[in-house]
């Protein structure tokens, strides 16, 4: 047990002395640094003597920390201070790091007091690179040991190493970049702390005018919270309807209406605003038929509040869907039968007993519908027009003429307050509402049909809206084989060369194709975040369900909350707070990496959640009494047994990472482009052809990868069958009645 | 045999669980002994803190307050790994995904004992529970009864100095219950383990232990031998849940030696006093002590009468709810052959056997 303590100071006295201190130029794999001056050089040279040769003195005591835990060397755990000891050392080598880093950046002290403190400065910092890594991981883990030995987590070091790890990180890369957030609200251009500039653009008329009552155009906050609660009540309505179909009626096509709900998860965000717009643009299809027909001149429409309407319901439905199918269904069938015994008719039926059980379900749908048009960047980008939303707005102000950082913090935050505030009621409202009338009881009993009329009325509203759905994407598919959408209709596979051409030369294989290069960084990228997100996703579900800790709903709370900020809202944050030492990451592939997992951590955590919580206890206690420890359980009972819900966060996180925008369009750079950002900007240059060339390309990779992974969970299964079905036949074996007559005898 | 054993003994000393900050007490200051190479049966309603207490010598629980020796030693603060202890869960908990033998071993490869001695080890221990030739079939391949019997197997390979069982039965159908109960306690008995056992089942509980510790709303309700608790029960609670009992109002008159002459109902007994003083006392009556007979017949000297409100034919014996001076009692009548009819009018009598006198405060 002691081993891994020791393993873990020498991981530190690694970083301390071997690797280089400061973040290298020129990536994160890169070994340049080996055959450039290390180790004297001051860009290249480990703390030890950075400290001591380059005269930074101030980083002596990072290593300081580090001798601490060599006093227990002799006498291990029987030291009478062993706790202290390594709580000491932990804690002041981290803090130590951290201010040390901050308080001395690129031009010397970072802050003024510091130099009218110390006089001033002419040695500069860059970012925190491997030793420091190696070091902030070592003296966490020298932390959670002494606190572990200290009695927390009842001195189970892994236990505690864990919540230390996921605390530390969530810190970093949730709290810390809000925050940065909060801070750069209040700062003016000049850099200078002041409530007045948080005041003059939280007040901006563009923010929270009401213009639009008087037919001019109304604030970007009151725009977007307008489109989220149109969004949000159209997609929890069709969401029912199709629910209502699946589950209450004898529709024929069930099967097919489900392979909806796999849509949204492999859509690129703007795609349906790309489909809208080849349809219902200005050379849309659709458009011309209607103006040949009536001879009146195509309008502008889509481009505006009812475009994004239209796209965000078009993406967003199959979500509520989703979620509405588990709650029609959650309504036990035995009360709408005793309902009906009661002599309640089919109506009656519905609007008093199922409608008001289903409450809680539709409120949750519409806060999801809620919280993603919010958060929605790619149909506003595509078909925004003059209609402004925060997203989007925030995005202008980071990359537009203006680049004003004040502005766009502002408007993170008004955006963070209209989505924390959905989350927040999702969570502790409704939390206690829910009439969760599934128990583990087998329940008998069908779900009643619905009456006549309200089921002619969810096959009026669901059948149409499934195939104008269907008609959308194969718009998608057929318009990547068109010249020029609407004036020149002739297929081609032009839009695929341009885009994914290979040639030949003498030299092999050459990638012509413009897109190669993001599409192999998006995999790449994707593929490095998937498993990091599965482990930190599972492991904190770990944590939450199987182990009890004091401040376990703060944690819990603090884990998901990364779910409800939205993805420009983590990108203008991330820029912020990652842009300067001592965490220095932007322009990175790694940016990316981390971006993704926290991003989509919370997918892991409710999947391992779901996924544990049928593990049932005593399997885990089991293992404890028969003496194994919990990192032994975790690894040999719960992994191997959770590896259905490993299977699906991989690829539910890779699939994530490969769609997503919104985040990205700011932390992508020159070396790591991703596609979802190339793809905007072939839209910006109205080059629709390959962006939807593109767009299938992905769609297609995202659904073998799916297929891909089905058939290998599906195949373990079958491995499993196979595996009993000769055992049964083996001659010594008996038959199940023979084990019976045995038992009996025994 | 190679299974060996070192039977520990397991001591309580004031032992309290709280939880919540002190919101719910599970277990009250809680003190008792379980001396080497015994069974104890800790019996009590749900929710009377005896699973705590097992999970409490398992160490998976922690005692907030007072001491848990195993063994002589003090293990109030160590871990369930570290203790050596193993426990048959309600559930079995076999690893689904590891085949019988894996899971016997399991305990022995994770301390680290080698491959091929624990995979040797636990082949013994099949072999022990009657499961030899099993080892490579999956838990969800064996049926209920021979999942328990690897549970039982896979903590006995550790050689634990205490086996605790919690529930272990209460997955099995009524008729193997029974079978497999007799096996636990001649498989306890041969190898000498000291064992502790947690059941709801008074009938399981008399039958396998040398002793029962009854809990009740998180305190040690009464200790003893199943003989002790049963003929002696010290309040109308443990009367009532070891066996039914009537518990009936009843004066203690006159105290003579350890007798006393008790009146209940206008009938005199004799019964041993128990340290009862003279005035009102409680009388468990056992259902099978009353004796009903019809008021017309001339057999019945008593003077106690009753109405039958309810009969039930049960075959090999009848089932009577009646009415009387002394409040509703349940009876039970070897007698078939001569049922008596709802609302019939019945005199009561008491046989000398199946009375105790019980303090009156519950």
């Amino acid at each position: 047990m002691n081993r891994m303590l020791w393993i873990w100071l020498a991981i530190g006295w690694i970083g301390f002395v071997i690797f280089p201190w400061y973040q290298q130029e020129y990536g994160f794999w890169t070994l340049e640094w080996l055959f450039d001056g290390y180790p004297t050089y001051v860009d290249y040279a480990p703390a030890i003597l950075q400290a001591t040769l380059l005269e930074k003195y101030w980083l002596l005591p990072v290593g300081l920390f580090l001798l601490g835990p060599l006093l227990l060397a002799r006498q291990g755990r029987a030291h009478p201070k062993y706790a202290q000891i390594l709580i000491i050392s932990g804690l002041g080598g981290l803090i130590w790091m951290v201010g040390q880093g901050f308080a001395i950046g690129i031009s010397g002290w970072s802050y003024g007091w510091l130099e009218s403190l110390f006089g001033p400065l002419d040695m500069r910092q860059y970012g925190l690179g491997y030793g420091a890594l190696l070091m902030a991981a070592s003296y966490l883990i020298i932390l959670c040991t002494g606190l572990a030995a200290a009695g927390a987590m009842r001195g189970d070091v892994f236990v505690t190493s864990a919540i230390g790890t996921v605390v530390a990180l969530v810190a970093l890369f949730v709290f810390f970049p809000v925050a940065r957030i909060l801070g750069s609200a209040f700062v003016d251009i000049d850099g200078a702390v002041s409530g007045a500039a948080f005041a003059r653009n939280f007040f901006d008329d563009s923010v929270w005018g009401l213009g639009c009552l008087a037919g001019g155009a109304c604030g970007v906050a009151w725009n977007t919270a307008f489109l989220a609660i149109l969004t949000a009540v159209s997609t929890t309505l069709l969401g029912l309807a199709f629910a209502l179909v699946v589950t209450r009626t004898g529709f024929r096509y069930k099967k097919s209406l489900r392979v909806l709900t796999v849509l949204p998860i492999i859509t690129p965000p703007f795609v349906i605003g790309l489909a809208l717009i080849l349809l219902f643009g200005r050379s849309g299809a659709a458009t011309q038929f209607v103006s040949d027909l009536l001879g009146v001149e195509a309008g502008r429409w889509l481009y505006g509040l009812p475009g994004i309407w239209l796209a965000q319901t078009l993406s967003f439905t199959p979500i509520s869907f989703l979620v509405l199918i588990g709650v029609v269904e959650g309504v036990s069938p035995s009360m709408e039968e005793a309902s009906q015994t009661l002599r309640a008719g089919r109506w009656k039926t519905f609007v008093m007993v199922s409608l008001p059980l289903m409450r809680p379900g539709l409120a949750n749908a519409f806060l999801l519908a809620f919280i993603e048009s919010m958060a929605d960047f790619g149909n506003p980008m595509v078909l925004g027009g003059n209609y402004e939303v925060l997203s989007t707005e925030i995005f202008f102000a980071i990359v537009g003429a203006q680049n004003d950082a004040g502005r766009a913090a502002v408007l993170a935050l008004v955006l963070l307050f209209f989505t924390l505030s959905a989350f927040a009621a999702q969570r502790f409202w409704l939390g206690r509402k829910s009439y969760a009338t599934v128990s583990g009881k087998a329940e008998s009993g069908a779900h009643i049909g619905l009456n006549p009329a309200l089921r002619r009325l969810v096959y009026c509203t669901a059948v149409p809206w499934g195939i104008f759905t269907v008609a959308v994407y194969g718009m998608i598919f057929y318009g990547s084989f068109v010249t020029r959408w609407g004036f020149d209709n002739t297929l081609t596979l032009d839009n695929y060369v341009d885009a994914f051409g290979i040639g030949w030369s003498e030299h092999g294989i050459v990638w012509t194709g413009a897109a190669w290069d993001s599409f192999w960084t998006t995999l790449n990228i994707s593929a490095i975040s998937a498993p990091l997100t599965a482990a930190v996703g599972l492991t904190t579900a770990y944590l939450l369900v199987r182990q009890n800790f004091r401040g376990k709903s703060a944690f819990e709370f603090g884990t998901m909350l990364s779910f409800a900020i939205p993805g420009t809202v983590i990108g203008v944050s991330y820029i912020l707070a990652f842009n300067v030492p001592p965490f220095e990451l932007t322009g990175t592939g790694v940016i990316l990496v981390i971006c993704f997992i926290f991003r989509n951590m919370p997918v892991g955590v409710r999947g391992g959640i779901a996924a544990m919580s049928q593990l049932d206890r005593s399997l885990d206690e089991a293992s404890l009494t028969l003496g194994a420890n919990s990192f032994t359980t975790f690894r040999r009972v719960i992994l191997p047994l959770l590896r259905p819900a490993i299977v699906a966060a991989l690829v539910y996180s890779f699939v994530r990472a490969i769609t997503s925008v919104s985040a990205v369009i700011f932390l992508v750079s020159a070396d790591h482009n991703m596609a979802t950002s190339y793809i905007i900007g072939l839209v910006e240059n109205g080059r629709y052809g390959v962006a939807i060339a593109y767009c299938c390309v992905l769609i297609v990779v995202m659904l073998a990868a799916i297929l891909a992974v089905q058939g290998a969970i599906g195949k373990r299964k079958l491995r499993r069958e196979d595996r009993i079905a000769p055992d049964r036949l083996t001659p010594d074996r008996v038959s199940p009645a023979g084990e019976n007559l045995k038992e009996k005898h025994s | 045999m190679k299974i060996k054993t070192r039977a520990g003994s397991v001591v309580f000393e004031n032992v309290t669980k709280t939880y919540g900050l002190g919101a719910v007490t599970a277990i009250d200051n809680v003190s008792f002994t379980i001396n080497p190479g015994e069974l104890v049966t800790l019996l009590g309603p749900s929710g009377c803190g005896k699973t705590t207490t097992l999970r409490m010598i398992a160490g998976l629980e922690h005692a907030t307050k007072g001491k848990i020796l195993i063994g002589g030693k003090d293990v109030t603060q160590l871990p369930a790994t570290d203790r050596d202890v193993s426990m048959v869960f309600q559930s079995y908990a076999l690893f689904p995904h590891m085949t019988v033998l894996e899971n016997v071993a399991y305990g022995l490869t994770v301390t680290g004992v080698a491959k091929a001695e624990a995979h040797e080890k636990a082949e013994e221990g099949l072999d022990l529970v009657g499961l030899a030739g099993y080892g490579r079939r999956l838990p969800s391949e064996l049926s209920g009864g021979q999942q328990q019997r690897v549970a039982v197997a896979r903590a006995l390979v550790l050689e634990p100095e205490v086996l605790l069982l919690d529930e272990p039965l209460s997955n099995l159908d009524a008729k193997l219950r029974r079978q497999v109960r007799t096996e636990i306690r001649e498989l306890q008995q041969k190898l000498g383990l000291t064992a502790v056992y947690v059941t709801h089942d008074q009938e399981e509980a008399l039958a396998v232990s040398d002793h029962i510790i009854v809990m009740n709303r998180a305190v040690i309700a009464q200790q003893g031998t199943p003989r002790e608790l049963y003929e002696q029960p010290a309040s109308g609670f443990i009367a009532d849940f070891i066996g039914d009992a009537n518990l009936v109002g009843a004066e203690l008159v006159e105290v003579e030696g350890d007798m006393a002459h008790i009146e209940i109902g206008g009938l005199r007994q004799t019964l041993p006093h128990r340290g009862l003083g003279i005035g009102p006392v409680n009388v468990a009556v056992r259902p099978d002590a009353i004796e009903l007979s019809a008021v017309n017949g001339e057999s019945g000297q008593s003077s106690l009468k009753g109405h039958i409100t309810h009969a039930a034919y049960l075959g090999n014996q009848m089932q009577y709810s009646v009415t009387s001076d002394i409040g509703d009692l349940f009876v039970i009548d070897p007698h078939i052959d001569a049922p008596i009819a709802t609302g019939d009018e019945v005199r009561i009598g008491f046989s000398g056997r199946g009375l105790a006198v019980v303090p009156t405060d519950e």
